[in-house]
């Protein structure tokens, strides 16, 4: 069912125009890159402050209130290229093992946000200026570089094919995380 | 935009190099130093644009550019470190093919130049003195100009 889907969308006619494109990939994929100083880069710099080693005497909420506008923007330009390179080739990231650990990562980065958000960011004023933020906050400062780090990793190595389901024999563990499907050679 | 072509001699030289050969020579490392480099210049990234757009007079405006830039410098140098050792191991590796493409030569070019703009034009004047609106906004363009060209480059090297 997705399989038949991701396969139509690949099929169409934009999809093919911008896999064979020579110059607007590369230019959808290296703006893909290039924001990541912009989007993971603020990212960085708010998550050391909440996890205390950086920039003693800048309130946290200067980072939340000044910077994370521009993280904002470059996580939309992050979204919408990453959509224009996944719809130029469905079928092959769905199958992606990288991609697939990527997306996992991005859902509990995600989740990170939305914690800290939602409970942590709420009692802002008592710890604002703290050189040491509470616990919560460094932990989700902590789980947030993390995070970022391995979606840039796992990101970067979705283009090289040690895991391609065309190239078999995989592990089968690999298969499984992959989706990929593996048609019984015969003897 | 080519160099003298006497030049290849060193470029074949960094290739034999012990480091290049190892590095060239194994499957994984390539992409793993290639994600280092990415992720460092994340942080060297971070480290530059909340400085400038400070500079250009939205972001963290309530606080001095001066300030943020002597906060974050031990974070700029640590990422600026990474980022030159791992790029310096990718570049042995493929030595040849960059000395044959236009991109690298653009980084090559542009990149001293935001090294040089960055430590002493940028955070010269604004270290110790507040600069004006005005010339604010000259430091905090430039420097996003010049540092986005080398990144750009930098990913270009790789399509060709």
């Amino acid at each position: 069912m997705i399989r038949s889907l991701l396969e139509w969308l690949g099929s169409t006619r934009w999809s093919v125009t911008l896999v064979e494109s020579y110059y607007v990939w590369p230019l959808v994929e290296s703006t893909h890159v290039v924001t990541l100083a912009l989007f993971v880069g603020t990212a960085i710099m708010m998550d050391l402050r909440l996890i205390g080693i950086a920039f003693p005497g800048v309130p946290a909420s200067s980072f939340i209130d000044r910077l994370l506008p521009w993280t904002r923007i470059g996580f939309g330009v992050m979204v919408a290229s990453g959509l224009l390179l996944f719809y130029s080739s469905p079928l092959r990231y769905y199958n992606n093992l990288f991609f697939r650990i990527k997306f996992a990562m991005l859902i509990i980065a995600g989740l990170n946000i939305w914690l800290f958000h939602s409970r942590i960011h709420k009692s802002i004023q008592t710890w604002d200026d703290a050189l040491t933020p509470p616990r919560s906050a460094r932990v989700a400062g902590i789980l947030s570089i993390a995070l970022w780090t391995g979606v840039v990793f796992s990101g970067r190595l979705v283009a090289y094919n040690w895991f391609e389901c065309d190239i078999q024999p995989q592990p089968e563990w690999v298969n499984w995380a992959a989706g990929c499907q593996v048609e019984e050679s015969a003897p | 935009m080519m160099p003298p072509e006497s030049w290849i001699v060193f470029f074949e030289w960094c290739e034999a190099t012990a480091l290049g050969t190892a590095v060239r020579n194994s499957m994984y490392a390539f992409p793993l130093i290639e994600a280092t480099h990415l992720v460092a210049m994340c942080v060297m990234g971070g480290a530059l644009i909340m400085v400038d757009l400070r500079l250009l007079g939205v972001g963290m405006k309530d606080q001095e550019a001066g300030k943020l830039a002597r906060l974050v410098r031990p974070w700029l140098l640590g990422a600026i470190v990474v980022m030159l050792s791992t790029g310096v191991l990718l570049f042995l590796s493929e030595a040849i093919k960059c000395f044959y493409n236009t991109s690298f030569w653009v980084k090559m070019i542009t990149l001293p130049m935001a090294l040089t703009f960055t430590f002493l034009v940028r955070d010269r004047q604004i270290l110790n003195d507040v600069p004006s609106r005005m010339r604010g906004r000259m430091l905090g363009s430039t420097s996003l100009v010049l540092w986005f060209v080398v990144a750009a480059a930098g990913r270009w090297i790789g399509y060709s």
